[in-house]
């Protein structure tokens, strides 16, 4: 059983490490425009890195 | 910083003095925190991955940007550049320029709100996920391992973690439920919220004391993995809500629109709220009149259709009275203001349909009703099983306690939670592919129980514009195209639609307001217009509009156009009509036009010549009467009864307010797709009328259960994910059948 001393904290770690990715997508205003990320796909980019950069903040 | 855009609209009267049409937008240009400019916008008219592009990349070509968005769900435009703020109106110019419509954007409170509710939800959801994954490994491990090959000692620490990732969960995520909890009990009332929050609290502190006291079973699981499946309805329903505010929210900004105003021999552009009566305003042709008003100078025509539902526009002279949301076709005007933008007849019905609107607030949802139902029912079960146990069965305090307990957790309503939001979700889903958009969460239900349906008659039956109908001789088509392609009227636009061949070339056209163009073509003098004016008065009245070409020195031909139907309007009307739905049309048209396009696609029932209050008050009288009405329209005239309908229906080329008013929208040339709404929302309906029973079915085997305290961790935790799992299932049984 001693094992799970070691396996517990990298399992909690592994998971908060998702949670962080969550967060930081949820901050950073991922989840705002759902519709159009769906469109946004669709468009081919070119030379158009300005928009990549810069998330909107709304 | 977003207050400041609405105080500053004072400083924009004051800067103003250009003519054209895109100022008055550096106003609205704020600071954003680095230090650049930043101008928030609504464009309308985005509907694809195109749109984004082109207006992204058409602005980022420009110097000093640094950086253009376009919200797609919001169809809010963000800019932002260093620099002067006077580009502003440039930018707007440019994106008008590529042929979408653009309105000042002002940020609003509740709008803001909704949106931060939504964030925290997802917050809250993500946090309970992890939690419950973790929890789970663990538990799983509890599960499948006896205390005698595992110890005592493991078994412990076990619990303790899943208490230290449990507790501070409950308490982060569980926030949406307890706040609401909190806020109906203060009231005196009680909702969905009240058993839940009672279970997740009590769940999760009967498991730290069975931890600290070594016990054998702990809920933090299944506090958790409850909380998780709640948290997904609830996001869900939030979503399908946060839709219908966002458009709510558009139809207020259309007053937010500018006006040019004249004084002292210069013009300059107000927000339509600040303009007074007698002022005078100007409006150019294309434009669509701001304000009610008398015209003071100049001659034009008007189109009506929006506002009464006539399908040609009429003249207007001096003295004559033009309404605001109409629009101004042939030549620019000026007119005295009659009454001011808040007096209008736009805020007339405007204010007609908020109160049409709190009206129908009353409706209380399917959700709401099992909801009141559930919870004394639940609270009763709990209780009766403390007392049974410890009172009648001579149990422990602490014994009774956790079969009560168990109780709370098993009956709380997870399957009850999903039952509405993940039908809902999928049907809007599935008909926003097929072009239909849902715009407030209950639409479909109340879809599913109309027994009456109120049509419009122009740009909801019919297409709304006139077509061209009957065969041309071509060389006078091409001569009658080049002459229309000069004017915006309907008719005009109408010829040149059906053209597509090379235009001739075309000197001195002049516009005689309320007749038709007169022109020089090939050094001879073409008129293209009225009967009376350069037609044949002799020949055989017709019941359609129709426009005459004269050329010097030939007869008068006529052109004949009809307002056409929609290409399915039959098919889709004796579908409703083989489902015993009473069909009415009401429409402001003549009332011999109305007869005809009744007959055409078979309605019995038909009012002609409506006003917009006239259609209101038959629509409350249905109502009153006991019917349930769906409203379908297009025009300013239709949107208080779309307001205050049952449930209404626009489709997409309706004008923005009756978008707004409308439950729902649906797009195309088509009118079946109605009726296709129609049928989705009544097997909607059905699917969660199903879910509730499985709900309830899942009770009435678990409920014995947990009250004869047989009910484990174990248990707990496969009945809830079970019965979850299961609704879920169900409901995607709505993407299986066409």
């Amino acid at each position: 059983m001693s094992v799970l001393i070691y396996l517990i904290p990298v399992a909690l770690f592994l998971g908060l490490l998702g949670l962080g990715a969550f967060v930081w997508s949820l901050k950073s205003g991922q989840y705002d425009d759902l519709e159009g990320a769906a469109r946004r796909i669709l468009i081919d980019e070119e030379k158009d890195q300005k928009n990549d950069k810069k998330q909107d903040d709304n | 910083m977003e207050q400041q855009a609405v105080s500053s609209s004072s400083d924009v009267v004051d800067r103003l003095e250009d003519q054209s049409k895109n100022t008055g937008y550096e106003g609205l240009v704020q600071r954003a925190e680095n230090g650049d400019l930043s101008l928030s916008i609504l464009v309308s008219g985005v509907h694809c991955a195109a749109c984004i592009q082109k207006i992204e990349s058409k602005l980022s070509q420009e110097q000093d940007i640094s950086a253009v968005r376009l919200n797609f769900s919001t169809k809010r435009l963000s800019v932002l550049w260093t620099g002067q703020k006077e580009r502003a109106n440039n930018f707007v110019k440019l994106v008008e320029g590529l042929g979408y419509g653009v309105r000042p954007y002002t940020p609003d409170q509740a709008k803001e709100s909704v949106k931060n509710q939504e964030r925290l939800l997802l917050m809250c959801l993500g946090v309970a996920g992890f939690a419950m994954g973790n929890i789970m490994l663990l538990s799983v491990g509890l599960w499948t391992t006896s205390t005698e090959t595992m110890g005592v000692a493991t078994r412990d620490f076990m619990h303790w973690i899943s208490a230290a990732i449990a507790i501070p969960t409950i308490i982060f995520s569980g926030r949406p439920f307890f706040k609401s909890a909190l806020n109906v009990l203060k009231s005196g009332q009680t909702n969905m919220d009240v058993p839940i929050s009672l279970a997740l609290l009590l769940a999760t502190g009967m498991s730290l004391y069975e931890t600290i006291n070594h016990g054998e079973h702990v809920y933090f699981d299944s506090a958790v993995m409850l909380m998780f499946f709640l948290l997904i309805g609830r996001y869900l329903d939030m979503r399908a809500r946060g839709v219908a505010q966002a458009s709510a929210f558009e139809l207020l900004s259309s007053l937010n629109d500018f006006a040019t105003v004249v004084e002292n021999n210069t013009t300059r552009r107000v927000p339509i709220r600040d303009v007074r009566e007698g002022r005078y305003v100007r409006v150019s042709s294309g434009e669509a009149f701001p304000v009610d008003g008398i015209i003071s100078e100049g001659k034009t025509m008007v189109d009506t259709a929006l506002v009464t539902g006539e399908t040609l526009p009429r003249d207007a002279e001096i003295g004559d009275a033009v309404y605001a949301g109409t629009v101004n076709l042939s030549a620019p005007v000026t007119l005295i203001v009659d009454r001011a933008a808040e007096d209008s007849l736009l805020a007339d019905i405007v204010r007609l349909m908020e109160e049409a609107t709190q009206g129908q607030a009353h409706y209380v949802r399917l959700a709401d009703k099992a909801a009141r139902l559930y919870t004394p029912m639940v609270h009763s079960m709990a209780l009766i099983a403390f007392i049974g146990w410890w009172g009648v069965g001579g149990m422990s305090v602490q014994g009774a306690l956790m079969i009560s307990i168990t109780v709370l957790i098993i009956t709380c309503p997870c399957a009850l939670g999903l039952a509405v939001p993940v039908v809902q979700v999928l049907a809007s889903d599935k008909l926003f592919k097929s072009g239909v958009l849902v715009k407030s969460g209950d639409a479909l239900e109340r879809l599913a129980k109309i027994d009456t349906v109120l049509l419009d008659k122009t740009g909801t039956l019919t297409l709304g514009v006139p077509a061209l109908t009957g065969t041309y001789d071509a060389q006078e088509m091409k001569v009658a195209a080049s002459i229309a392609s000069h004017s915006l009227h309907p008719l005009s636009k109408a010829l040149c639609n059906v053209y597509d061949g090379d235009l001739l070339e075309v000197k001195d056209v002049k516009e005689v307001a309320g007749r038709g163009l007169s022109c020089v073509i090939d050094e001879k003098a073409a008129k293209l217009g009225s009967r009376s004016w350069c037609g044949d008065v002799n020949a055989k009245p017709s019941e359609q509009p129709e426009l005459w070409l004269s050329v010097e020195g030939g007869a008068p031909v006529r052109f004949i156009f009809q307002d056409e139907l929609r290409t399915d309007a039959i098919h889709a009307i004796k579908a409703f009509i083989q489902k015993r739905l009473k069909l009415i049309m009401l429409s402001g048209d003549q009332n011999s036009v109305v007869q005809k396009v009744s007959m055409a696609c078979g309605i019995g029932e038909y009012y002609g010549e409506q006003t917009p209050p006239q259609k209101f008050e038959f629509m409350e009288n249905i109502k009153s009467n006991g019917g349930c009405v769906l409203m379908i329209g297009d025009g300013l005239n239709d949107a208080p009864t779309l307001a205050g309908a049952d449930v209404s229906m626009a489709p997409g080329t309706a004008i923005d307010m009756a978008q707004n008013a409308a439950d729902i929208v649906f797009m195309g040339d088509k009118l079946f797709p109605v009726y296709e709404t129609y049928e989705t929302a009544v097997r909607t309906q059905r699917l969660v009328r199903q879910n509730f029973m499985l709900a309830v079915l899942y009770n009435i085997v678990a409920v014995p259960m947990a009250l004869s305290g047989m009910v484990t961790p174990l248990i707990a935790a496969i009945a809830m994910s079970g019965s979850s799992l299961l609704v879920i299932g169900n409901s995607f049984r709505l993407r299986l059948k066409s």
